[in-house]
């Protein structure tokens, strides 16, 4: 069974709804602690959203540098697959994980309701089980979530496809630059976004329609490809 | 020799900055006529103790580096005091 660690920072607060999505898709889900350095042999670690460290300096700044960090910056580097959701899309990027920044919303207002994205990339562990293309709607929970990156990196996102999620138009909740919600690398093994599938990934929320991120997850095959979910 | 850091981070010039804009409105609101290009950042200070002005120097801008200032969106510039 896939192996899935869910890292908790102090001030994580959708640690559990990951935690739940996880283990609801069929994988095997652990909780790792930010002092911790030993991710228990975990193929893919989330990042979960909240306010590690209260946010202080800026989001996800001195979380970056947490023992735990350390331990996903090897595990990232050698290949393995790591999920950043919003507190945790901020930290992937602030550890230089992800290219770009997350900064305050262009309309300075904490911004907590669902919205149209689209998955534009699905060759990744996390979005396998969507169509290309597809539309859904799911929460964002944020005050620092406009997306900005220098016009170079802008370019090669989108030469490379590495364009996870976008806002449909018209949706953009915080001014995010080309409607980008979500980033990843090349390879496709390091995702990041500000949207939160885990809140909508059982019906007793209101939607599932974010699980096909968890089950693209505890379907893929580590070292390769994504498997079919069809 | 203890020195004291005075860290000054912006945003960067060109990245919108609604901070800024809001501040920017408030202040023509108030009647305070021709003010512009406002720009809301923050002041870090700190000391540090090393063996002259320039270790200091050369410490406070690698603090910067890595963690103060976020390369991608922000600009710094500090000052160093005896």
């Amino acid at each position: 069974m896939l192996r899935v660690a869910v890292v908790r920072f102090p001030g994580s607060n959708c640690d559990w709804d990951a935690y739940h999505a996880v283990a609801r898709a069929g994988a095997a889900a652990t909780f790792v602690w930010h002092r911790d350095t030993d991710l228990q042999q975990a193929d893919v670690v989330i990042l979960p959203g909240g306010f590690s460290y209260g946010d202080y300096l800026r989001s996800g700044a001195i979380a970056r540098f947490s023992p735990v960090m350390q331990a996903v910056q090897r595990h990232a580097v050698a290949g393995g697959a790591v999920l950043g959701i919003c507190n945790g899309f901020q930290i992937l990027c602030e550890a230089q994980l992800l290219p770009g920044a997350l900064v305050r919303n262009d309309r300075l207002t904490f911004v907590s309701r669902p919205v149209w994205v689209r998955v534009e990339r699905t060759d990744t562990f996390c979005t396998s089980a969507y169509a290309r293309g597809t539309e859904m709607r799911i929460p964002v929970a944020h005050g620092d979530g406009c997306y900005v990156a220098d016009a170079d990196t802008l370019r090669m996102l989108e030469a490379e496809g590495r364009v996870v999620l976008r806002y449909v138009r018209g949706e953009n909740p915080n001014g995010s630059v080309a409607d980008i919600a979500g980033v990843s690398n090349a390879a496709g093994t390091i995702v990041g976004f500000m949207p939160h599938p885990e809140r909508y990934a059982d019906p007793l929320t209101g939607s599932d329609v974010g699980a096909g991120f968890f089950r693209s997850i505890a379907a893929w095959l580590p070292g390769g490809a994504a498997r079919s979910t069809s | 020799m203890k020195y004291r850091v005075h860290v000054r981070v912006v945003p960067r010039a060109g990245l919108l900055d609604p901070q800024g804009q809001a501040v920017e409105h408030a202040l023509t609101v108030l009647g305070f006529k021709g003010t512009g290009d406002v720009r809301v950042g923050r002041a870090i200070e700190l000391a540090v103790d090393a063996a002259s002005r320039e270790a200091a120097e050369a410490a406070a801008r690698q603090m910067c580096e890595r963690l103060l200032a976020n390369p991608v969106t922000e600009d710094f510039s500090l000052t160093v005091e005896a």
